[in-house]
């Protein structure tokens, strides 16, 4: 189960077995704290307690102080020694204390108890699977599928929710069987019995109820907040670099760093596509900041090439190309000698800086006059990057976002149009997907599954809160997340997730965090005079790769295959004819709309997600 | 084939990605079906330039004239004149 974590874990292996309970651990290694020591698995004084760890706990440091007070005797100089005794100190309430990015596999040999747990917003992967009386759990499911004794068979439930959602929500994954640990949950298993639990969520206060304090004094605490949330994710035995994309995000972590005294590598992501690069901004900021930067230029070729090896390491179906850059851009951290990036992953959902929590404001803003002819004109405030909702498509912006403007008080107001677009695709699906998923509703499900106190909460949270459970831990974090960074041995850290920043925003007056349509006021309060003026000034733009316009070329192998009658007939998931239409259009270049993309990316993900693991081939790759 | 007829094909074979005629009414509402966003549009206003040899003028992209199979046909027989 171990050699497909090699990319995880490179630098060492080791496995740790108690026969008699016919229980095993194993680790692959990526070196980060203590080089020589930190073997894993690890144990506490007397052996009775051992531990498997994907991660970093950045409070190391305090704990272990802590600890030793307590008596306990370290044997490493690692972070995951204190795991192991904090366990012995507070039980399965260890995870409480623990600021860091993780996912835990701990054995406590006397009580017989197996516990998993993973970190709260959902940064490193854990996968489980029960089999035969067996549970099965690796960072990664191509581990587990190595013990299971039948082919994989994709979950078409997981799949709808994907062709809605972008990513499977709730413990589900593509592959049917097979599950993971929601961010801030633990597994128990003793006694015979699995159990889980959530021992962290993202809670919002009650309207009234919101930290009391001037604007200045909430922007100074944030500001310490975020140092010292960056301080502890600088400790490592090799340098840390940073991912700098020209933004208000990535910079300010860039200015953080440097106020800790580290002036980081940065990369960054430059597009052949003039529309998409932000490369200007990119080295305004790193001039500013005087740190040596790199940069590795993507354009349509990268996306095509990189399609395949992307769908491999992510293990899911994805609706955008967004991941294959960032594979092309931790390949640039490791080729330049740097295991850990920083990045400013996280920050528009904490700090609601995303345009559709905009949108959902303009559109609450409309729907108390929906016959107002002005109200909606605010939507072209929005998206400055696209040329398309200017005057002429004005007609069309409206339909879309004005649709469902009666249902302005649920929770998924905000997320509703990006839901119903995404959800066209479902069109293209073969009449066995449709029977296979008859009755089922993604979002009732997903509805179901969230915190009570949802409804309670302002508009504006619930958005955020919608947007933490869904895109941000299924896709982001994950599949544009850790899973590209790994593809090339390559941690982030993400300082913006830090729990203590998240209870601290979730705390706020949400018009603190969008003070009229200024999005990320509070952080931009904190942070500005420590910017250069250029990127405070400019317009957010969010994070774009080149989509289905880089298949709009004859001959790419590896679409013809996975794309053919034959291919789509043995998967069955999709309607042959109606792919067929849809990739005539994409290889013609004519497909520019959002939807198509993103219908077309899915289904191209899909079917190669099927050969790869399903098939056990490459499409492609008979060079046929 | 008339205008109308050409304009469903392409409408069925480009956004409900079907040959099925029965899935498209002559007067049924792009927009009321959401097959057609913005991007979209700029999609049927080049199929309708580079097909019908007609230009598109800004003020002309209303629901009024391409919100319908016939109400691009109607549209495009007056641009032709």
């Amino acid at each position: 189960m171990l050699a497909p974590l090699v990319n995880r874990g490179p630098d060492g292996q080791g496995t740790y077995l108690d026969e008699p309970e016919r229980l095993g651990l194993g680790h692959a290694r990526l070196s980060i704290i203590d080089l020589e020591g930190g073997a894993q698995p690890i144990h506490n004084e007397d052996r009775s307690v051992w531990v498997s760890f994907n991660g970093e706990i950045f409070n190391y440091v305090e704990l272990r102080a802590e600890l030793e007070k307590a008596g306990h005797r370290f044997y490493t100089r690692t972070d995951t020694e204190v795991i192991v005794h904090l366990y012995e100190e507070h039980g399965l309430r260890f995870v409480e204390r623990l600021n860091g990015q993780f996912a835990i596999a701990l054995w406590d040999s006397r009580a017989r108890r197996l516990a998993l747990a993973r970190d709260r917003a959902g940064i490193l992967p854990l996968f489980y699977a029960h089999q035969g009386g067996r549970l099965l759990f690796a960072s990664e499911v191509k581990s587990l599928v190595r013990a299971m004794p039948h082919r994989p068979e994709l979950d078409r439930a997981a799949l709808d929710q994907i062709f809605t959602f972008w990513s499977p929500v709730g413990g589900a994954t593509l592959f049917a069987g097979v599950e993971q640990l929601l961010p801030g949950q633990l597994l128990v298993a003793e006694n015979g019995r699995v159990s889980t639990h959530c021992y962290w969520d993202w809670l919002f206060r009650e309207p009234g109820s919101y930290l009391r304090g001037t604007a200045d004094d909430l922007a100074h605490e944030l500001h310490a907040l975020l140092a010292d949330a960056t301080r502890i994710r600088l400790r490592a035995d090799v340098p840390v670099g940073a991912y700098l994309s020209g933004g208000l995000d990535s910079t300010a972590l860039v200015a953080l760093m440097c106020e800790g005294g580290v002036k980081p590598n940065t990369f960054s992501l430059a597009f052949t596509d003039p529309g998409l690069d932000e490369s200007e901004h990119q080295l305004a900021a790193a001039a500013h900041f005087g740190v040596n930067h790199r940069t590795i230029r993507v354009g349509n070729e990268d996306i095509r090439d990189g399609f395949v090896g992307a769908v491999h390491r992510a293990e899911t179906a994805f609706l955008r190309c967004a991941p294959i850059p960032l594979m092309a851009l931790s390949g640039l951290a490791h080729r330049s000698g740097c295991k850990v990036v920083m990045t400013g992953e996280g920050a528009d959902e904490v700090f609601g800086g995303y345009d559709l929590f905009k949108e959902a404001k303009i559109r609450r803003f409309w729907a108390r006059r929906p016959d107002s002819a002005w109200r909606p004109r605010l939507l072209q405030r929005l998206y400055p990057y696209l040329d398309i909702t200017a005057a002429r498509g004005q007609a069309y912006s409206e339909a879309f976002f004005g649709a469902g403007l009666a249902g302005s008080a649920t929770p998924f107001f905000a997320h509703e149009p990006r839901w119903k677009t995404t959800a066209q695709g479902k069109a293209l699906y073969s009449e066995d997907t449709r029977e296979r998923i008859a009755g089922q509703d993604p979002v009732a499900a997903f509805a179901a599954a969230q915190a009570a106190g949802l409804a309670s909460w302002d508009p504006f949270n619930q958005a955020q809160y919608v947007e933490a459970k869904s895109l941000l831990a299924g896709y982001l974090l994950s599949t544009q997340g850790d899973r590209m960074l790994m593809a090339n041995s390559v941690e982030g850290r993400f300082p913006y997730l830090d729990h203590r920043v998240i209870e601290f925003a979730n705390a706020l007056d949400p018009r603190l965090k969008m003070h009229v349509l200024d999005e990320k006021h509070l952080l931009k309060r904190a942070m500005g005079e420590r910017l250069p003026r250029s990127i405070l000034a400019r317009k957010k733009q969010p994070y774009r790769s080149p989509d289905s316009g880089a298949f709009a070329a004859a001959g790419i192998d590896f679409v013809e295959e996975a794309l053919s009658e034959a291919s789509l007939r043995r998967a069955g998931y999709f309607d042959v004819g109606r792919v067929r239409l849809l990739w005539r259009k994409v290889s013609a270049g004519r497909a520019i709309s959002y939807r198509d993309s993103m219908t077309f990316t899915g289904i191209l993900s899909t079917q190669v997600w099927h050969g790869l693991f399903v098939e056990g081939v490459t499409p492609g790759a008979s060079g046929a | 084939m008339s205008v109308a007829e050409r304009v469903r094909q392409y409408i069925l074979e480009n956004f409900l990605f079907s040959t099925d005629t029965s899935l498209l009414g002559q007067d049924e509402s792009f927009l009321g079906r959401g097959l057609v966003d913005s991007t979209g549009m700029l999609e049927v206003l080049l199929f309708l330039e580079e097909t019908f040899g007609i230009k598109v003028a800004d003020h002309e992209m209303v629901p009024d004239n391409l919100d319908s199979v016939n109400r691009i046909a109607a549209f495009v027989e007056r641009k032709k004149g």
